[in-house]
């Protein structure tokens, strides 16, 4: 019996090492590690289409620069799944590093990462703990500090005498690294808190008590730091019970048009800042969203655009910095450091995004209304 | 060796086994034979190794089917992170703190263990199952409400039930460092766990565990779950049994979970949530119930499993269900269950053979 069963896995594990792995000297071997199955495999999905996108045409361009790709599943794990990843892509040979998706991986894997001085660049772990004390750790997107305070700051600029409720998901670093900072910079500013309700990964089906606690609170704008799966069910039993607040959203809100059985008329109206938005009209976006929808079938979302961005800010940085592909990981880091604080690339998800030494990305937040299924910009 | 018992063999093969499964581990990572991949498998391997052998001591020998040993874990790993962090600057051997560490954390999962075991272990069946499974979550509920930090001052511990505070509210002096953020989990913990270390805490599970089987106790255990009424007829003390496996198991499940913990710089702890409670029982029931060799070899091949599915990409975790399908209807096949044992009784000598496999 043992045996039979020693013999399966032998034969399987035979199978799985001997996957081809692709061999090229020319190319800087770019690796990634996000969910790809799993509750959250959406967005490490769309982060890994992003970014072959962007490989692909970096590669397809005449300038002797290109990239070879590798992506791992982590689960979004963060403990030993997340170092698995991680350690399958240094086995792999990875050079520098356009992960991790979550933030929660992201934290595990830049610390071993600021060990043994491999670049990592994550698209959309948005934590302050995944670049705080590390040299080596640098984001796409916003700092969740970054999306509270600019939200609170919209607050207090647009909707000065709104009553807020925030819903957030307090088993989330995102979540509650947003709402954090939130509460501090509305309090400075002036905006008025009157309920906060929390919820956990376990119970973001059922939001009745929280809006009802809101609704009895007088909110008329409940703040959503959450992503959009909580956010539809939130927008549904809310025109249930017949209560229509404004809703705000941070990043994770974008995708709400897309969630599968969901009214979108149930989203009219919802304000979110994004720093991408699929219905941009500049050149760069339209082609990316051209080619996502013609590839994967579907608008890219936020994760997309970063995965996307990522690629191409690597890129620059690599030839900023005069980086070979024949460099150790560890060259590569020190090298790339020392540029990342001086560069500016323009992206789908930003004009001229630069970066400060500790790993933040600054560019400018942007606001939108979803009117008739698009995102505009509101008026006032 | 003739004049040992079957039993008393297997143990030996047991230890004999893993010793040299540790020494062939350990020369190959010294000599670099061992990727990075596989060397960043062995400590959450041990660590698993001790948490299938110690869930068995509760599944397999007191028959008491628990859904809620990743609790114990969770209590052990945080306890144990609080303690090696806390003790960072006061004890600088990492070894030492390690150790302290585990035992703190074998402690407190002890500790919770017995308050547990009190009200679950009057329970049998599917009943004690359930409850087990909601001791579990709540384990875990009462976790993501914590928050502890430590500076000069000592330990500060909130208990963050409104879901409002956060780690700011903790007051910490200057100097001050954030052990625990609720939800969050542990982060920035400074990973000092070892192969070394999780290979001496496998052979003191083995120790613990497979003395108390063939101890007196062992055979009272043992007792109480073939037949309850009986053993209780013979005056057989069937709650203090009872509690004696289910203590001594969520004790070395802490251990277990201090090790892993101090494994990794971020740990949240909705790591240690149903789902880790139902693979550590896959392992054990996968080895076989009561099965302690089994136990061992099975966690390591299916832990093993998954990683070495990577080449297969997004089909991997389906070839894994696959797999476990697989291995669950063929060692319980009829057919080739008879088949074997032709096999076996054409090869008299292969009965030798199973037991060295050990």
């Amino acid at each position: 019996m043992k045996k039979t069963l020693v013999l399966i896995l032998a034969l399987a594990m035979v199978f799985a090492l001997a996957a081809p792995a692709a061999f090229a000297d020319d190319a800087f071997k770019l690796g990634s590690s996000g969910p790809l199955t799993g509750g959250a495999a959406i967005y490490g999905i769309s982060v890994m289409n992003g970014i072959q996108i962007a490989v692909d045409e970096i590669n397809a361009m005449d300038d002797g620069f290109k990239f070879e790709f590798e992506s791992q599943d982590d689960e979004a794990d963060s403990g030993d799944k997340a170092i698995n990843a991680y350690n399958a892509l240094m086995d792999w040979g990875m050079q520098v590093m356009a992960g991790t998706v979550t933030s929660g991986s992201g934290i595990t894997v830049a610390a071993q990462a600021f060990d043994e001085r491999t670049f990592m660049l994550t698209p959309s772990g948005s934590s302050v703990d995944l670049i705080a004390d590390k040299d080596n750790a640098f984001q796409v997107c916003f700092t969740d500090p970054n999306q509270g305070v600019a939200s609170a700051d919209y607050f207090a600029d647009h909707f000065a005498d709104a009553k807020v409720a925030v819903i957030y998901r307090n088993d989330d670093a995102y979540s509650q690294g947003i709402r954090d900072t939130f509460v501090k910079e509305a309090e400075a500013k002036g905006v008025a808190v009157v309920y906060e309700g929390t919820f956990t990964d376990a119970t973001s089906t059922d939001f009745n008590v929280q809006l009802t606690a809101a609704q009895g609170a007088g909110a008329d704008l409940i703040f959503l730091p959450i992503y959009y799966t909580p956010a539809s069910v939130i927008l549904q039993q809310a025109n249930a019970m017949g209560y229509a607040p404004k809703f705000f959203g941070v990043d994770g809100m974008d995708g709400i048009l897309t969630v599968e059985g969901f009214d979108t008329k149930l989203a009219e109206g919802v304000f979110l800042l994004t720093p991408f938005s699929a219905d941009a009209d500049d050149a760069r976006t339209q082609a990316f969203v051209a080619e996502y929808q013609k590839r994967f079938n579907e608008t890219p979302n936020q994760f997309a655009a970063d995965g996307y961005d990522a690629a191409y800010i690597l890129k620059a940085a690599l030839q900023a910095a005069g980086c070979t592909p024949d460099m150790s990981a560890a060259d590569i880091c020190e090298a790339l450091i020392e540029v990342m604080p001086t560069i500016s690339v323009d992206g789908v998800t930003g004009e001229g995004m630069t970066w400060s030494a500790s790993g933040e990305v600054s560019k400018a937040p942007m606001a939108v209304v979803i009117k008739d299924g698009v995102y505009v910009t509101p008026e006032f | 060796m003739k004049k040992l018992s079957k039993g008393a063999r297997t143990d030996l093969l047991t230890y004999a086994g893993v010793i040299i499964a540790f020494i062939i581990v350990s020369v190959l990572k010294a000599n670099g034979g061992l990727n990075r991949s596989q060397t960043g498998l062995l400590v959450p391997i041990c660590c698993y190794i001790v948490m299938a052998v110690s869930l068995n001591l509760t599944v397999g020998i007191l028959g008491d089917l628990s859904l809620g040993h990743a609790g114990f874990m969770s209590v052990g790993a945080f306890s144990g992170i609080i303690t090696a962090m806390s003790l960072a600057n006061v004890i600088p051997s990492a070894p030492v703190r390690l150790m302290l560490a585990m035992i703190v954390g074998a402690f407190f999962a002890a500790v919770i263990g017995f308050l547990i075991g009190i009200p679950v272990l009057r329970l049998t069946g599917d009943y004690l199952a359930i409850v087990t499974l909601a001791f579990g979550e709540i384990i875990k509920e009462l976790i993501t409400c914590l928050l502890v930090g430590v500076d000069s001052e000592g330990l500060h511990i909130i208990f963050n039930v409104s879901g409002s505070k956060t780690a700011n509210d903790l007051n910490l002096l200057e100097g001050g460092k954030v052990i625990i953020k609720g939800a969050q989990g542990a982060t920035g913990t400074k990973t000092i766990a070892s192969f070394t270390a999780g290979f001496i805490l496998i052979m003191i599970t083995l120790v613990i565990v497979q003395n108390l089987i063939r101890s007196r106790q062992g055979r009272a255990i043992m007792a109480v779950r073939d037949n309850r009424i009986a053993a209780e007829s013979v005056g057989i003390n069937v709650t203090k049994y009872k509690m004696m496996a289910f203590v001594t198991s969520a004790a070395l499940a802490g251990a277990a979970g201090a090790l892993f913990g101090l494994n990794y710089s971020n740990l949240a702890a909705t790591k240690f949530d149903f789902n880790t409670s139902i693979l550590v029982l896959v392992f054990v029931v996968l080895g076989g119930l009561g099965n302690i060799w089994g136990s061992i070899i099975a966690t390591v091949v299916l832990y093993i499993l998954p990683e070495a599915l990577r080449g297969f990409a997004s089909y991997r975790m389906l070839i894994y269900a696959i797999v476990l399908i697989v291995v669950m209807l063929t060692t319980n096949n009829p057919v080739l269950k008879t088949w074997r044992e032709e096999l076996r009784s054409k090869f008299g000598k292969n009965k030798n053979k199973e037991a060295k496999d050990a």
